[in-house]
């Protein structure tokens, strides 16, 4: 499967251009740059293992591109996103998010369903990366 | 004594003798008036009846929108009703309409009770709005001052904890409303859920109408909708939501199916905004203990929003909205089949978005509005919209909206999957080019023209819709125009 969290999911890869304007666009809304790695892409999943702290006081896409190579270079096997973080009051959070880097193999999720009473089901996902994965086709 | 008709009593015995005064004799008509900070101020439209004068009229709405009655009452001397009058200040012609007038009248705090929709409006829209004298009534807008949002819970969740619940940044989520609206069984609705979240959109929504008919059942639909949502989450990887309505005819209704939502693990309900604002107030205090999105769908507005010389503007509804506390209102596509003009429009979702909402009589906004950081509220664009305008919709509603495709996800040629997925790849190749500050206005149909290339679903999307536009004028538009200056 292909997992298609993020801005971008639905496009080509991006290239490292394409990425490099995309970041340019948060640094110049004053936007703090982050990239984060995970083999577990559960959709709640919230905290994905930061490279670094995010880049509050860089203000350069090149450097962002330079991070995420040093990144990729040593987990080019996972997911890898690129975060823009706006810090201003009322807002607080993320303002973009895509994913720049996903394994060559994505094995997806198992839906587990467990039966209750008068017909509910209860629904688990579990990623197959964090159990056993099936081998690539 | 003689007294004229134009002005207060001040003299104490004659204001009180027995008989009927003039609203402006009684003291509703105070030009020199400085509204308080803290007061609640209303604009109305008023078209008076042949004969009535303006001032006058706008004295009769400030006097039966608050404390008074047609004939003057000793029983006003027991209280300060000085104090509890509202007050006409302002009396303007409308520009270019002849016999109308906006009328400005402020309220103090203390003629409403705290956090009360019900009570603030049973005032501002009560009988009011019959009132003989004139023909016609338009409440426009509405200042609501800091002190008394404060008052209010404000929506349960926001944009920015809806954002991270559905961990989606950086573009409008994308929905769909489940067609046909009435008539599918639970089982076959399911399918649609499916398919629509399934090919990419991260909504999909219960139509305002769509209950517990005998066609389908409100717990046959929950159980397979939440089949339909884990399924697609479990295809995708992301988290998705479908809007389980939850409207019905009593309030235990409405908890018993908002909390069978809950237990089946919905991210998302939704109610009519026909269900009135008590049980709205009420659903919105259940949603924020319960960690839920909140969808209203304005269903019934239109019957009192839509003409401008009677009625109540969308834009105090919005407002009313945000402060009742529910997550998601339809505010209008401007592009789409439903009215909307884009100026009232870009006013409505300010109003629903910003934190301070400054006076821009172009957008429709008469007063400076503070939200005192009440969360915001997410915008819907539903109604004929299809992925050929995603530019002009970019273009007008910004990114914190979701827009709904509901005929143009389902009435794709090649099926549902395809159509939500031409959606999404129009979107997100729109966000793209936008970031990369490609000009989308005049860019746009270039831009979807190349994404077709590779994407088959977007081209026959772009084929099947591409000349399909609703133009008509809007029947509610702003009363003021820029002014060309003089170069």
């Amino acid at each position: 499967m292909k997992l298609t969290q993020g801005q971008f999911s639905f496009l080509p890869d991006l290239t490292d251009a394409d990425i490099t304007l995309q970041v340019q666009y948060a640094l110049e809304n004053g936007w703090a740059i982050a990239i984060e790695y995970t083999s577990d892409p559960h959709p709640r999943n919230v905290y994905w293992s930061m490279w670094g702290n995010p880049m509050f006081d860089l203000r350069d896409a090149a450097g962002v591109l330079m991070e995420l190579n040093a990144c990729r270079a040593e987990h080019g096997h996972h997911y890898i996103k690129i975060v823009a973080f706006d810090s201003r009051k009322g807002w607080e959070s993320v303002r973009m998010s895509f994913i720049v880097n996903r394994p060559a193999f994505e094995p997806g999720f198992e839906l587990v369903r467990t039966e209750g009473p008068g017909r509910t089901v209860g629904y688990q996902l579990r990623s197959y990366t964090t159990t056993v994965a099936p081998t690539a086709p | 004594m003689d007294q004229s008709p134009d002005v207060k009593i001040t003299d104490m015995k004659e204001r009180y003798r027995s008989g009927v005064l003039k609203y402006r004799q009684m003291g509703y008509w105070e030009p020199d008036y400085e509204p308080k900070d803290t007061d609640v101020l209303a604009v109305f439209r008023i078209t008076p009846q042949d004969g009535v004068d303006p001032e006058e009229a706008a004295a009769a709405v400030a006097g039966e929108s608050s404390t008074a009655t047609w004939t003057v009452v000793w029983t006003d001397r027991l209280t300060d009703s000085e104090y509890y009058r509202a007050k006409a200040y302002r009396v303007d012609p409308v520009p270019g309409t002849p016999g109308q007038y906006f009328a400005y009248i402020a309220y103090d705090l203390d003629l409403f009770e705290e956090g009360s929709i019900a009570n603030l409006t049973a005032s501002i829209i009560g009988n009011v709005f019959g009132f003989k004298p004139l023909k016609a009534l338009r409440l426009e807008d509405m200042r609501i001052p800091a002190h008394y949002l404060k008052t209010f819970q404000g929506p349960a969740t926001g944009i920015v904890v809806e954002r991270e619940r559905m961990n989606v940044f950086g573009r409008p989520l994308l929905g769909a409303t489940m067609k046909p609206k009435l008539g599918l069984s639970g089982r076959n609705y399911g399918r649609v859920v499916y398919e629509a979240l399934k090919g990419g959109l991260d909504f999909t929504k219960d139509d305002e109408n769509i209950n517990s008919q005998p066609f389908m059942h409100w717990r046959d639909r929950f159980l397979y909708c939440m089949e339909a949502v884990n399924k697609a989450q479990a295809e995708t990887g992301e988290v998705k939501g479908t809007y389980l309505n939850v409207t019905a005819a009593t309030m235990e209704d409405m908890y018993e199916r908002a909390e069978f939502a809950k237990s089946l693990g919905s991210v998302i309900v939704m109610i009519d905004l026909v269900i009135g604002y008590t049980a709205i107030q009420s659903m919105a205090k259940w949603a924020r203990r319960n960690d839920m999105i909140l969808h209203l769908h304005r269903a019934g507005h239109s019957t009192y929003t839509r003409q401008k010389n009677h009625g109540v503007s969308f834009r105090v509804i919005a407002k009313w909205m945000r402060m009742a506390g529910v997550d998601h209102i339809h505010a209008g596509t401007v592009v789409g089949k439903l009215e909307g003009d884009p100026s009232v429009i870009a006013g409505v979702y300010d109003i629903c978005r910003e934190n301070h909402v400054p006076q821009n009589l172009q957008h429709g906004i008469f007063f400076d509005q503070p939200w005192a950081s009440l969360k915001k509220l997410m915008p819907v664009a539903s109604g004929g919209i299809h992925a050929g305008q995603m530019h002009q919709l970019l273009h007008y509603l910004g990114e914190d909206v979701v827009l709904q495709f509901g005929g143009g996800t389902i009435g794709h040629p090649q099926g549902i999957q395809a159509g939500a997925i031409a959606n999404r790849v129009a979107l997100e190749v729109m966000v793209k080019a936008r970031n990369e500050r490609r000009d989308i206005w005049n860019e746009g149909p270039q831009i979807l023209a190349e994404a077709a290339r590779w994407c088959q679903p977007l081209r026959a999307a772009l084929d099947t819709w591409k000349d399909v536009t609703f133009n008509y004028a809007s029947t509610d538009s702003v009363d003021f125009v820029p002014t060309p200056t003089a170069s």
